[in-house]
């Protein structure tokens, strides 16, 4: 058998960034204490260069290399682009965060790093295989950062809740994905879906994988019932790791979840729409619900994660190019939300304070009205009040699922996110209406009130001009 | 249309842009910069509005200043605006209450002015975008968006029990509208892809879709109306909302639910509109009389007024559910003079709360041997209230039991209670509030209006007294509209 070196063109983002990951850490072990900020400038370019090599590589037809075990299509170019905005951001909101509270380390970078190469990886895989190596990098990373505070009890419970429960759902979509190959004998996702088609196969072996791998999903994409670690590791993780987690490893499961079941088991779409509208119904019914009992902000939002999940779900429930890219833009917009709202978080939080109650949120408005105001529109957001984007996100979304006639689904959804503006407008209320218990200025970094101002107006202008992000992933899907 | 100028955007975001000047470069420490600036911008709103009136053709039914964009393609949605007969009196309206409520609060707000001034002219902008918009999703984003400042408002600058009030307004209406929003997609189905309302009133639709779609946008425009029995928002509301608050809710918010009525229920769903009538009609009659009992008992008087309008809004919807020309135009005209009076009451309330900090009818008495002038407008006002001919509450009043005697004479028996209750509860409050002597020490303290409350309630004493003796030019401009919906209305679409 002749070894022939593969095509590398379309994964020079993801070769580019490994390289990157070592010269950080090399550099953060050669550079004392005073000169820390070294890495997070690497960790910054890198970003920036993955983003250059990902546009000149651009294309809108799909590049398959690896024997076909990696791809680089519209969809995957676009979600990697989201996925580096995401991180940068994350990390610029980071940065003050972990300074004080001795994090600011090249460990933090090069985990962070490391998780974005998993990310990746997932969104670029065509073959089972590769999807779970993405996955396991990615889940590795995060375990690691969030028990990245070694002396706090919390996080390194959190950390091994995460740990053991992540493990058990890599070992149920492993061993869906082994169930699938048993009956298919192959893991090609495309070669999949031609010999399902092809209809030759057991369907009741691939129903029993299916069932493993919707399981597996579902702990990736925080759905009920398999979301029990999420409230746990938005509280116990420290809030820069809490943000990584909730923000861009969403737009790599998307990408995940369209590989797995959209391209390879796409023909099982009326097994699996059943399935994901328990989880649906179920994700959206506990996350409002519980969010409600909440007193801990990031608690609260972990709860909110879950009920948007289910919205996300719902995209996929309507299947189409209709239904997956309303998906992709909720994701997109939720992506957004969530990024403001824990960075607001950490910039309430000094030295030796922890902001986690909604209680610290009373009186934002006389501390600083622009933080409130930008806090005001990401709560709506989330809320789904226009004009603000995250009502076009459900816009679209229950457009598509009413598509495919699920008006009862689109009804459900709508009463309980009228139970869920309730513990948004609380936030508003705590903001507004109530007096400040604490009279400290908040100070923070020039680049964080750049970075914050620019996301709570994206949150409103993409809302009013909706069609970019839209358009966007509508042609993501198409390609 | 003016040399093809977007005159309805202008009157749109006018306001809203203004606001938003007003939030940014307002502060605390300058308050009477915000102050003008907003007084200037809301008279500028004013004026901009003017030429929708004076260039507007009564004539005809059809839609004028039409603007038409593609907003996002992805979901077909526009950009799409335009005024009829309808929409046309509601946005003059409410570009003439924003001033008013710009000056009634310059010397009572203290606190926050920039915010709650900022607030007040983006509702108004995002008001005239609800009555101006002909795309579905349009005037839903509008819709909503007209709950966020009324909420801040509410809650920052309400009384003691502002947020709980402040979060029952919000959820109440939100529960209504997020079943019309499904009614909306549901539509942009039936219509193969599109969100023109337009599209929509010539779309043929079977007689269950259509009772669903109109109970759907029965829930959103019944609470915003507020209808019996899911009025109980408006009276918490009301008695927390500040002054300018109240005012903006009775005058402006209350009608949008009226002028949804018009733009989606009747036209879209008419033979559900037919079917139901009785039901509405029955609902409405319950208003009128029940809460105009209820009224009679409250101890409060912004909470008398609240139960008031419940009342006197009963009898718009009545009037919608005529399905006669009669019915239609007095419930328009009853919209617009509710507006007046309403705005004026409140008003009214405010100077008195401004001075003593209570709104107990049982701390006054007296007050006429003190404010002689303050009590005649309040007078003129609580003489409107009641429907006395020669104000603009006896004009729909009496058009719409005309109306109703049409269709069934115990609905216009019924109906005409309101000129018994409304003068009983209305004018048994001015006599306690206002005749007898001086009823304690506080009441000895009171000074009479200002110069600035006089021109306040000056304004709207005439706008209520013109209204009343000459209501042609209103008439006039609905005429034609509503003939043209009452005769669309005789096609079935089944």
């Amino acid at each position: 058998m002749d070894f022939l070196t593969p095509d590398l063109t379309p994964a020079y983002p993801e070769i580019f960034l490994l390289v990157m990951v070592c010269v950080v850490m090399l550099t953060d072990l050669i550079v004392g204490e005073r000169r820390r900020y070294l890495a997070f400038f690497l960790a910054q370019l890198t970003l920036i260069g993955c983003a250059i090599l990902t546009l000149t590589t651009f294309s809108s037809e799909a590049n398959y290399t690896f024997s076909g075990m990696f791809i680089d299509d519209a969809m995957s170019d676009i979600l990697k682009l989201m996925v580096y905005a995401t991180v940068a951001a994350v990390l610029i909101y980071s940065r003050i965060y972990i300074g004080v509270r001795g994090m600011f380390r090249g460990e933090f970078f090069s985990l962070a790093l490391f998780a974005t190469l998993g990310m990746m990886v997932m969104i670029s895989a065509s073959h089972f295989l590769t999807l779970y190596l993405g996955l396991e990098l990615l889940s590795l990373s995060l375990y690691a950062m969030v028990a990245l505070q070694r002396d706090s009890t919390v996080a390194t419970e959190a950390a091994m809740k995460f740990f053991i429960l992540g493990a058990l759902a890599s070992g149920f979509l492993l061993y869906g994905m082994s169930m699938v190959y048993g009956a298919t004998g192959s893991l090609h996702t495309s070669k999949v879906a031609e010999i399902i088609q092809s209809g030759t196969i057991d369907h009741a072996v691939l129903i029993i994988g299916l069932v493993f791998i919707v399981a597996g999903i579902g702990f990736k994409l925080y759905a009920a019932p398999f979301h029990m670690w999420a409230p746990d590791v938005y509280q116990g993780a420290p809030t820069a790791v809490t943000l990584f987690v909730g923000s861009a490893p969403n737009l790599a499961s998307f990408g995940f979840v369209m590989r797995l079941l959209i391209d390879g088991l796409g023909e099982l779409v009326a097994d699996w729409q059943g399935m994901l509208v328990i989880l649906a119904v179920a994700s959206m019914v506990i996350g409002n619900l519980v969010a409600i009992a909440q007193t801990n902000i990031k608690r609260m939002l972990a709860y909110s994660t879950i009920s948007h999940m289910g919205f996300v779900l719902f995209g996929f429930i309507a299947a189409g190019e209709n239904g997956y890219s309303s998906s992709l833009f909720y994701v997109a917009a939720y992506v957004l939300m969530t990024l403001g709202a824990f960075g607001i978080i950490m910039m309430l939080s000094r030295e030796g304070f922890e902001s986690e109650n909604i209680s610290d949120f009373k009186g934002l408005n006389q501390r600083s009205p622009w933080l409130a105001l930008i806090m005001m529109l990401l709560m709506l957001s989330m809320a789904g009040i226009p004009p603000m984007i995250g009502f076009y996100a459900k816009l679209a979304v229950l457009q598509a699922v009413l598509g495919v006639g699920y008006i009862w689904l689109t009804v459900v959804a709508v009463m309980l996110s009228l139970i869920g503006a309730f513990y948004y407008l609380r936030i508003i209320k705590l903001m507004y209406f109530d007096a400040p218990e604490i009279d400290k200025p908040i100070s923070t970094g020039m680049d964080i009130k750049v970075l914050i101002s620019i996301n709570g107006l994206a949150v409103i202008m993409l809302g009013i001009f909706p069609q970019t992000l839209m358009g966007l992933s509508l042609y993501a899907i198409q390609q | 249309m003016l040399f093809g100028f977007p005159l309805l955007s202008l009157v749109i975001w006018l306001p809203i842009i203004v606001g938003l000047i007003v939030l940014a470069i307002g502060s605390d420490r300058n308050p009477l910069l915000a102050r003008w600036l907003s007084l200037v911008g809301s008279i500028f709103g004013f004026i901009v509005a003017l030429p929708l009136y004076m260039r507007f053709d009564p004539s005809l039914s059809t839609m004028q200043f039409i603007e038409n964009h593609v907003w996002f393609e992805r979901l077909n949605v526009h950009y799409h605006l335009g005024i009829d007969g309808i929409s046309m009196p509601l946005i003059l309206l409410n570009c003439f209450i924003t001033p008013l409520i710009v000056i009634a609060g310059w010397e009572v707000i203290r606190q926050r002015v920039s915010q709650y001034l900022g607030a007040f002219l983006i509702m108004s902008g995002i008001v005239n975008g609800v009555f101006a918009s002909l795309d579905a999703v349009l005037f839903y984003t509008f819709w909503e968006a007209s709950l966020i400042p009324m909420f801040i408002i509410i809650g920052v600058w309400g009384g003691p029990n502002r947020v709980y009030a402040a979060i029952k307004f919000f959820l109440y209406t939100l529960l209504g509208s997020l079943l019309m929003l499904i009614a909306l997609i549901y539509l942009y189905y039936a219509s193969n892809g599109s969100f023109s309302i337009l599209d929509y009133h010539q779309l043929p639709l079977a007689m269950t879709p259509q009772i669903l779609i109109f109970v759907a946008f029965l829930l959103a425009f019944a609470v915003k109306v507020p209808m019996w029995p899911v009025h109980t928002w408006l009276p918490d509301a009301h008695v927390e909302a500040p002054t300018g608050g109240s005012v903006v809710l009775a005058a402006i918010l209350l009608k949008l639910g009226g002028y949804g009525f018009l733009r989606f229920s009747l036209p879209i769903a008419p033979d559900a509109s037919l079917y139901l009538a009785d039901l509405m009609i029955l609902l409405s009659l319950i208003a009128v009389v029940y809460i105009g009992l209820v009224a009679l008992m409250q101890q409060d008087m912004k909470k008398l007024i609240a139960y008031s309008s419940v009342s006197h809004m009963g009898f718009v919807t009545l009037g919608f559910f005529l399905l006669n020309d009669l019915g239609i135009e007095g419930a328009m005209v009853q919209m617009i003079s509710h507006g007046f009076i309403s705005g004026a009451m409140f008003l009214c309330v405010g100077v008195l709360y401004d001075r003593l900090h209570s709104r107990q009818i049982a701390d006054y008495g007296g007050v006429i041997n003190k404010m002689p002038i303050f009590a005649a407008f309040f007078m003129v006002f609580a003489m409107a209230n009641a429907g006395l001919p020669g104000t603009s509450g006896f004009v729909g009043e009496f058009m719409v039991i005309m109306g109703t005697i049409k269709v069934n004479f115990w609905y216009a028996f019924f109906a005409a209670m309101t000129l018994i209750l409304g003068a009983s509860y209305t004018l048994w409050m001015y006599k306690r509030v206002v005749f007898g002597a001086v009823a304690n020490v506080n009441v000895e303290t009171l000074e009479d209006i200002s110069k600035r409350e006089f021109m306040l309630l000056a304004i709207l004493a005439f706008a209520v007294l013109w209204l009343g003796i000459y209501p042609f030019p209103l008439t006039e401009i609905m005429q034609a509209t509503v003939g043209n919906l009452l005769e669309h209305m005789t096609h079935s679409k089944l």
